[in-house]
């Protein structure tokens, strides 16, 4: 066992030798380094071939059309492209937008810009366990509604939201409905034949893949049109200008190609690992799982340990590279928007850890985990006032607490 | 974020955790901050009849700058008056841990404690140190 252990695979995922392999092949003078635009030499069509293999690696992985894969920067451009490009594109048709308030950041974000321009944005409240209030969602659709803004699964806490419904309600209504699957591809099935999505945002780097590099899955039937946000020399048919990056895609492809065939074995092996994290925790008292227990990704899971404070438990879990809910690691003091969107206090979300778990992870780092977590959780209740007061009875709730 | 290693050390073997009875009279008791700002500090001193501060014991919920703020003002009141321990600004103790500015909060919230656990002591003897 290796420490510290890396358990924050829904940040990022080291690239898979294999892939790193493939993308050295395109890079040296040795390699296959011409641009895939240039159309006069072998360099060129070297590239080009390069490039659409993993076009159809990506395509087949989610059974889309390669002709629907262009290639991004990764997700959040993704995300850009396919929200600003669909109010662009659709905004004489209305310019109304329903999203969740526990999306990504590069989503909500985009949907913040599009309201300084003059487009009007619903955020949606998610149910306690975090999926989709269907009832909600429908009450929401206006007349001038033009997109609708779902992610596949959510990347503090796992939850998989009910993507086909979903699409079936869009398609209904003829409303364009884009699919964040930075943290599904390769984790679920996704088959955009029988999906009523419209428009998906991929990453290379959350399934051992590059960082870099993403791609946006565009419908053809029905088509979908975009306003293109980067121009420039036409590439990847007007949508998305720039030279291809070759070697990114290639590792973006090879990626692809490597989840498709071994997902499912993956699938199962991070279920025991996962079952194995939440037996070794679930005793402890006054622990908490996050989000939907049934409908998530075995790879994600989200904890909170009450009256310890986020931020020092990460401390204390120095060997163990986790993620956590509270925001004393960043320069705001707010916790977790998303943790906040499940109607969670600001104290328990202050106070939860995300463990995601990966292709690399072993039984052992699970257990070493599990010890250092117990070790941990003990010694900050110790120390801890809040934990001192639960145990005699006190409501926090009933405390005049300064704020500050 | 890279913390000093004062901030790890104290967080590590943190000074003078734990409690002392809250209702004896030569125990002065600060609860400062809220649960929902993701800190909160309870600083107890235990005052002679010479008004000064014998002995001091902290709990602290809140993350590693805050725990080691509380664990560094333990250390720095013992044998001071209470007038002196007063005069401890936040400054002191942001620059002996070496916080970052986004920590600073927990600097004040140190001080914030020792003046909270003073007033409390005046309260409970009638405004007399």
């Amino acid at each position: 066992m290796k420490l510290p252990i890396y358990l924050d695979y829904a940040a990022t995922t080291p690239v898979d030798q294999r892939v790193a392999e493939k993308m050295m092949e395109f890079m040296t003078m040795d390699g296959q380094y011409g641009n895939p635009a240039s159309r006069s030499h072998r360099f060129g069509w070297q590239a080009e071939e390069a490039v659409e293999l993993a076009r159809s690696q990506v395509a087949e992985l989610v059974n889309a059309d390669p002709r629907e894969i262009v290639w991004t920067s990764g997700a959040t451009e993704s995300n850009n492209l396919a929200i600003k490009g669909i109010a662009g594109f659709y905004h004489k048709k209305g310019k109304h937008l329903i999203t969740l308030k526990t999306e990504h950041k590069a989503v909500l974000d985009t949907m913040r810009a599009l309201e300084r321009e003059g487009y009007e944005v619903t955020y949606l409240d998610v149910t306690p366990d975090g999926l989709v209030d269907m009832a909600a969602l429908k009450a929401a659709i206006r007349p001038d509604t033009i997109l609708i803004s779902i992610m596949f699964v959510n990347n503090e806490i796992g939850v998989v939201q009910d993507i086909p419904a979903i699409g079936e309600l869009c398609r209904e209504k003829g409303i364009v409905f884009h699919v964040d699957a930075a943290q599904a591809a390769g984790k679920v099935d996704i088959d955009l034949q029988q999906l009523k999505v419209d428009l998906m945002s991929f990453s290379a780097h959350k399934i051992y893949g590059p960082k870099g590099v993403g791609a946006l899955y565009v419908r053809r039937k029905p088509r979908i049109r975009l306003e293109a946000q980067t121009h420039g020399g036409g590439h990847e048919r007007g949508m998305r200008s720039g030279t291809l990056a070759t070697h990114q895609i290639v590792g973006m492809g090879e990626a692809f190609r490597i989840a498709k065939e071994e997902m499912a074995e993956e699938r199962q092996r991070f279920a025991t690992l996962r079952q194995r994290l939440w037996d070794g925790v679930k005793d402890i008292e006054q622990v908490f799982l996050n989000g939907d227990a049934a409908q998530r990704v075995p790879g994600i899971t989200n904890i909170s340990f009450n009256y310890v404070e986020g931020e020092s438990l990460i401390m204390a879990l120095k060997d163990i590279a986790v993620s956590s809910g509270s925001a004393c690691t960043s320069a705001s003091l707010e916790p977790s928007y998303v943790l906040r969107a499940l109607g969670m206090s600001d104290e328990l979300a202050h106070s939860s850890i995300r463990f995601s778990i990966g292709r690399y992870t072993t039984e052992a780092d699970i257990d070493h985990t599990i010890k250092i977590v117990n070790d941990a959780i003990a010694r900050l209740r110790d120390m801890s006032p809040l934990w001192d007061m639960y145990k005699e009875g006190i409501d926090l709730n009933s405390v005049a607490w300064v704020a500050h | 974020m890279a913390y000093s290693s004062k901030v790890i050390d104290h967080y590590e073997n943190p000074r003078n955790v734990g409690a002392f009875e809250k209702d004896d009279p030569t125990i002065a008791t600060g609860m400062v901050g809220a649960p929902a700002c993701g800190d909160v500090m309870r600083l107890q001193l235990k005052v002679n009849e010479q008004g000064i501060i014998e002995d001091a014991r902290f709990k602290t919920y809140g993350c590693g700058s805050a725990i080691a703020s509380s664990s560094l003002v333990t250390e720095w009141v013992k044998g001071k008056t209470l007038a002196q321990a007063q005069e401890i600004k936040n400054t002191d103790i942001a620059q002996e841990l070496a916080l970052p500015p986004v920590k600073i909060h927990c600097s004040i919230l140190a001080e914030d404690a020792i003046k909270a656990a003073i007033a409390d002591y005046q309260q409970k003897h009638g405004g007399q140190e």
